[in-house]
Parts: structure tokens; sequence; C-alpha cells
């Protein structure tokens, strides 16, 4: 061994709960829907407030088991403990939460999900269609790029 | 709404005699229903007066909700039960909404530890524990820290398909 070798140890990146953590329902009623934690109660339970302003997008404050949420890597900075829901609500429309989770690429899959679920045989088939062409034009593409390069070595 | 209600039930020995006017009685007591909770307050009543459900009457008996149901709060409990070989109080310390939940989580709690059943229980007193300072259990105190933050570093998602077999684990992380 001519040197030292170099390793570079971190602490693995998880998404913590904790006061501003922004969660995502999985179970029950507000099944896909965000809230954010406003206090932590036990090892399972916190309580959340999902102050948002859609429709059938919004849960009202309770607490919930950590079993029946995800958490997200959306935070919204320096939440007090114990916030009211005025107060959740302007942090939330601060952190722009909303935005942040639409752009994201985990509510984009979801969306896409859901999207393809309703779909009728008819729809399906459409989707089935468009792919093939896309596919297709990508191909082409593709084909013309790699002619040039051959002819021009 | 949890299994147990908070009731205060009013209740006196029937006028004599020889005592027109008795001494009125209050108790709050933690029932699933105004039948349990107006037994349960001739239980406690028949053990400190020698008062009767046969020789007395309830005037009222009102549920008593939770002020502040959506705050998080620290409850201190006392509890005298017995046990199979005796009889002891503890003070225990829970964290819920409200007062009804933390004593449901007693009975839950003393039932998983102790093996206790309602029956054995009497719940003497049920504190709001205000400053974090009146706070005694270290499970309590592990909670109220500054900042507090924890990973859930080992989730086994619920069955979302019924597929016996899948082609890929599941992630078992954050």
């Amino acid at each position: 061994m001519a040197e030292k070798a170099e390793i570079e140890v971190k602490a693995s990146q998880w998404r913590l709960v904790e006061v501003g953590r922004v969660v995502l329902f999985t179970h029950g009623q507000y099944t896909g829907r965000l809230a954010a934690i406003v206090e932590i109660i036990d090892h399972k339970r916190a309580l959340v407030d999902g102050p948002s302003k859609k429709e059938n997008a919004d849960v009202p404050r309770q607490s919930v088991t950590l079993n029946n949420l995800i958490v997200t890597p959306i935070v919204i900075a320096k939440l007090p403990r114990a916030a009211g829901r005025g107060a959740v609500a302007k942090a939330w429309e601060k952190t722009e939460v909303e935005k942040k989770w639409n752009e994201s690429a985990w509510a984009k899959r979801r969306e896409q999900r859901e999207k393809r679920h309703n779909l009728s045989d008819f729809d399906r088939f459409k989707v089935l269609r468009l792919k093939k062409q896309a596919r297709f034009e990508v191909r082409k593409a593709h084909a013309k790029v790699r002619a040039s390069a051959k002819s021009s070595s | 709404m949890g299994r147990l209600n908070e009731y205060q039930v009013i209740g006196r020995h029937l006028p004599t005699d020889t005592n027109p006017t008795p001494k009125l009685y209050r108790m709050r007591i933690f029932a699933p229903n105004t039948v349990v909770a107006k037994s349960r307050f001739w239980y406690f009543l028949m053990k400190l007066r020698k008062v009767k459900k046969s020789n007395g009457e309830i005037i009222t008996i009102n549920l008593i909700h939770e002020r502040r149901p959506t705050k998080v709060k620290n409850f201190g409990i006392w509890i005298r039960y017995d046990s199979r070989s005796g009889t002891h109080n503890m003070y225990k310390e829970y964290r819920e909404m409200s007062r009804t939940e933390a004593v449901d989580a007693l009975y839950q709690d003393m039932a998983a530890r102790h093996r206790a059943r309602f029956r054995s229980i009497h719940i003497l007193k049920v504190v709001e524990l205000e400053k974090t300072d009146d706070v005694k259990r270290p499970y309590i105190k592990q909670l109220l820290s500054k900042n507090l933050k924890f990973p859930l570093p080992h989730r086994v998602p619920k069955a979302t398909s019924k597929a016996l077999f899948s082609a890929h684990r599941p992630t078992t992380f954050a």
C-alpha cells in the first residue's frame, strides 16, 4: 500500500420526522393528501395539519400514526412547535409546499399512475399508439445520428 | 372519539326525617357510557361514605368535553390497582390530546404490562402537567427535548397487491 486510501464517511440522509416536515397520507380517509407535522406526540404518532386551499386537499388538524404516512423531502423550515392553524397556513404558503410537491417526480408519477388507472380500454389503446409513435421518432433521430457518425469517421 | 368519556356525576343520600338536606357528592368518572358511569359512582361512594344506590339518588350526570382537543398535553395519573398478589399505588404519565385519551391509554398500558382489567383499577387523579419540569418519567421526558427529530429506519409497506410473489424486494427505508 503506497498511500492512504481516502475514504469519506457520510451519515445516511434519512428523511426525519420533525416539526415542519411535510408528510403524505398513504392510508385512510385522507389518502394522497399532504400535511405538515406540527408536533410529535410520541414515537408512533404526530399532530399534523394540512392547510391546503385546494378543494379535497386539506387535512384537518389531528393526531395520526406514522404508519399511515410517508415523510417527504419537503420541510417547512423553522416552524415553531405546536403552531396554530393560521401560522401553519402562512408558512405553508411561504415555502410553496404544494408547488414543490407538484414539481417532484414522485408526485408526477403518482398522478400518472392515478390517471392510467382510470383509463378506459380505448384510452389504453391510444396510449399504446402514442408511445409507439414517440418511440419511432426517437429511433429515427437516433439512426440519423449514428449514420452521420459512421460517414464522418 | 375514544372508548371512554368523562362524566360529572352528582348524587346524594335520600332525604330523611333526621337529615332533610343530605350532602351532595360530586365525582368525575371515566366510563364508556352513562350506565357504567352511574354504577362506578355508587361503587366509589360506597367505599367512602355510608350511602348506597338503594338509599341514594343521582342528581345530575353530564358529559365533560375536552377544552382543547387539538393540543398535545402531558398528563400525570395516580391509580390504585389490585394485582394478583396485592394492592399497589402507581403514578404514570401519558402524552395525549385529552384526558379521556390519557385514561384510555392508561387502561391499555396496565392491561399490557400488568394484565390488569378495568375492574381492578381505580383512577385517583388525572392532572395535566403544564410545566415540563413537572414531568417525572423518563419515557415522557425524552419526547420533550428541544428540536426532537428521528428517522423511520425500517418501514415494511402494507400489502398493496395480493400477488404472492414479487419481482422486486420492497424498499424498507424512508
